[in-house]
């Protein structure tokens, strides 16, 4: 009896309910990043000029070099995707492992970003920024949040990656059996579209 | 004789079967849903036990005005820590990821949940947000003493240990994420050949309508939570009015989520009464889809009523307006419910044992926290009796009087089932008879103090309220007692009680189909569903 159960248990797949779990979770997460929108949103209103001004010195220019570089690791993931289900798994690893290398380069951008603005003395309960209006305190304070807990998720994708890499060489992960490997891309496609939003919300809406 | 054993063994299911590991790893890495079923009741017992102590000792302190046996600020720990262990981690968990997790599968015909490594990470999330929770007390500057709510900016400012308590919040959350994810597919993806949406008991619409609340608000709490930390470590200041922030706004996110949390409490009760009601009375249940929809619809308004808790808090008397309409609106689909299940009983050939008698309380002491809840939603009265010990009264005539009082209801229904053997009927009995009393005796003074204007959330009162607050302590000394008269009763019949056999109430949902308690795969064969859960000649 113990060689069906566990037989039943290991072998047991389902696609579909394995996508369905992925989406459901993606939800969460889309909530989680809604309640910050939500605080965006209404501090926005109450402070439009504040919001103005502070978004103006942000860098645009590393902000699209970061959209172009998270963009294209998308377009890399779902290469890594394609590859696996064309049974070319060496070709499929490249793809991963060019996905986390531009994961971290969005990341190393970041920290040059983050590092500047600290530098500059702009930082959370800093002594400038709070001589600084109370809508750019909080522009800040949510820049911060925002798109620290969004380049968290990107260090979790790249993570996950990891991990994929390892299952994909060790053949959990194959041809026949690639819906691991589709749903870290859909985690890694959710921290993509999170961008699309942050980028003209921070840098662009002046 | 070896036989012999090995058929007795045989007839211990899942009890017996530890799937290659010993002793207690067989328990804590199990990914079996009856046993991870089996984890979560134990450990709520636990929590419980440690919540209603608390609950004790704060009732002890009111009994008379002054210091009773407390200073301020311990009363202040105290009814904090209450609040964190009953909700977060009884009450919302509570009916789903025990009784659910037990009965789900079972229940649909399935041998397991759809994701049973995740379910076995939730249990451990749980136990983690757990732990942490209890560290939060005997570490760092103190107990938080916030309320459960850990509203801003006292929350962002106290010296208490506030952020230990808040992390465990999240992680519980975490957990609660997992389960409702789960839940959802097993019931897309699990029912039996035959198991239609519309011949799944309603059990199963209950956990599947929670586990969509729990899906789309926990996060909100998680990232409520996670700024209630940020803010305290690096003082961003989105909460705080010095720095720009609005503290309504913190309410807002926080009740988003513990609004809605509120139905992840009450709909899977409903969910338990609903079973129990049709196999007492023996006949269908009145109105299947009407009891189906209701829970969506309680799902769904439920999340737009959050603001009722904020009456008094500064929000603008438009938004007061729709929110206090919304309020009302919930209280439809709830009529509904009530109205099928004393529509079930009507003409049935109704057997009050334990089970129902715990239902039939359940929709009494429903029928009482609902309607005040009522009064609590209208704008006029909700000024004078906010904040007070009306408020108390009534969360807890739902909460103790309705989604615990359905819970013990499941226990005993589903006992026979999960033990393979009966509980003492007259204990029972005798259990509730002291559970109803006690309850009603601790609680319903609180409507009238609260009403004649005694605060909640205070060590001390005036010397008008003396008799009813001492009325009430007596009355947590008669609910203690049922309490353990309830637990006692069941832990003994757990091994002395009589042998059950696989359907001793005769009730016609495929868990009853499978032998007491169940065996590891469940079903030897899944079942084919051909009709509704509730036939009865």
């Amino acid at each position: 009896m113990e060689d069906t159960l566990n037989n039943t248990a290991e072998h047991h797949r389902d696609y579909t309910g394995a996508k369905m779990g992925m989406w459901l979770f993606l939800f969460t997460e889309m909530l989680l990043f809604g309640g910050m929108f939500i605080l965006y949103a209404v501090y926005r209103f109450e402070y439009p000029a504040d919001f103005h001004t502070a978004a103006k010195e942000l860098d645009t220019t590393l902000g699209a070099v970061n959209t172009l570089i998270l963009l294209t690791s998308s377009l890399t993931m779902a290469l890594s995707i394609a590859a696996l289900q064309k049974n070319r798994k060496r070709l499929s690893l490249v793809f991963q492992v060019v996905t986390m290398l531009l994961g971290a380069a969005f990341l190393g951008n970041k920290y040059v970003e983050w590092g500047a603005k600290i530098h500059h003395g702009i930082y959370p309960n800093s002594g400038h920024l709070l001589s600084l209006g109370k809508g750019q305190i909080l522009f800040y304070g949510l820049y911060f949040i925002m798109t620290g807990l969004h380049g968290l998720h990107v260090l979790i994708g790249i993570g996950v990656f990891l991990f994929m890499f390892y299952f994909t060489k060790s053949g959990t992960v194959a041809e026949d059996n690639s819906v691991k490997l589709e749903n870290a891309g859909l985690y890694w496609h959710l921290v993509d579209i999170i961008w699309v939003f942050l980028f003209p919300l921070f840098y662009l809406i002046t | 004789m070896k036989e012999d054993r090995e058929n007795r063994k045989a007839d211990r299911g899942f009890w017996i079967y530890e799937g290659g590991k010993t002793g207690l790893f067989s328990w804590i890495f199990t990914t079996d849903h009856k046993r991870i079923g089996i984890l979560y009741l134990t450990s709520l017992a636990v929590f419980f036990a440690a919540g209603v102590t608390f609950g004790i000792l704060m009732r002890l302190e009111l009994i008379s005005p002054g210091k009773t046996i407390m200073s301020a600020s311990t009363y202040n720990s105290i009814f904090t820590v209450h609040g964190v262990i009953m909700i977060f981690l009884f009450i919302i968990p509570g009916i789903p990821v025990s009784l659910g997790n037990f009965l789900l599968p079972l229940q649909i015909g399935a041998r397991d949940v759809a994701f049973p490594r995740i379910n076995l990470l939730s249990w451990w999330l749980y136990i983690a947000g757990g732990i942490i929770a209890l560290l939060s007390l005997f570490t760092g500057t103190g107990p938080p003493d916030t309320g459960w709510t850990f509203y801003a900016p006292y929350s962002i400012r106290t010296g208490t240990n506030v952020s230990l308590a808040v992390f465990a919040a999240f992680v519980l959350g975490f957990s609660s994420i997992l389960t409702g994810m789960n839940f959802i597919t097993t019931i897309h993806r699990l029912r039996a050949p035959g198991m239609t949406w519309f011949r799944i008991p309603l059990f199963v619409w209950t956990l599947y309508a929670t586990a969509w609340v729990q899906i789309l608000a926990t996060p909100i709490l998680a990232i409520t939570l996670l700024l209630i930390i940020l803010e305290r470590f690096f003082g961003m200041g989105l909460f705080d009015p010095a720095k720009g922030g609005d503290p309504v706004l913190y309410q807002h996110l926080f009740w988003i989520y513990s609004h809605p949390a509120v139905y992840i409490m009450i709909v899977p009760a409903m969910g338990v009464v609903t079973e129990i009601i049709p196999v007492f009375a023996r006949r269908t249940v009145f109105g299947y889809k009407a009891i189906a929809f209701s829970s969506i619809g309680i799902a769904a308004v439920g999340f737009f009523v959050w603001g009722h808790h904020m009456f008094t808090s500064g929000i603008s008397d438009t938004s007061k307006v729709i929110f206090s309409l919304l309020t009302f609106l919930v209280a439809i689909p709830s009529g509904i419910k009530v109205f099928n299940w004393v529509a079930s009983l009507y003409k049935g050939s109704i057997k009050v044992d334990t089970p129902l008698l715990y239902v039939i309380s359940f929709i009494f002491l429903f029928c009482i926290g609902g309607l005040t809840g009522l009064i609590n939603g209208t704008l006029a009265t909700n000024i004078h009796i906010h904040g007070t010990h009306f408020i108390v009264a009534h969360f807890h005539y739902v909460m103790f009087g309705g989604t615990a009082f359905a819970f013990f209801a499941g226990i005993h229904y589903w006992f026979p089932k999960i033990f393979g053997r009966m509980y003492s009927e007259a204990r029972a009995k005798l259990a509730w008879l002291f559970l109803f009393i006690g309850f009603n005796v601790l609680y319903f003074p609180m409507f009238i103090v609260g009403w004649q204007g005694m605060p909640r959330r205070y060590y001390d009162y005036l010397p008008e309220f003396h008799n009813l607050n001492f009325i009430s302590t007596t009355g947590s000394w008669i609910l203690a007692v049922g309490l353990i008269l309830l637990f006692a009763n069941l832990i003994r019949s757990v091994r002395k009680g009589e042998i059950a056999g696989s359907n001793p109430w005769k009730g016609t949902t495929l868990e009853w189909t499978v032998p007491s308690p169940p065996p590891v795969e469940n079903f030897e064969e899944i079942p084919t569903v051909t009709h509704g859960p509730y036939k009865y000649e």
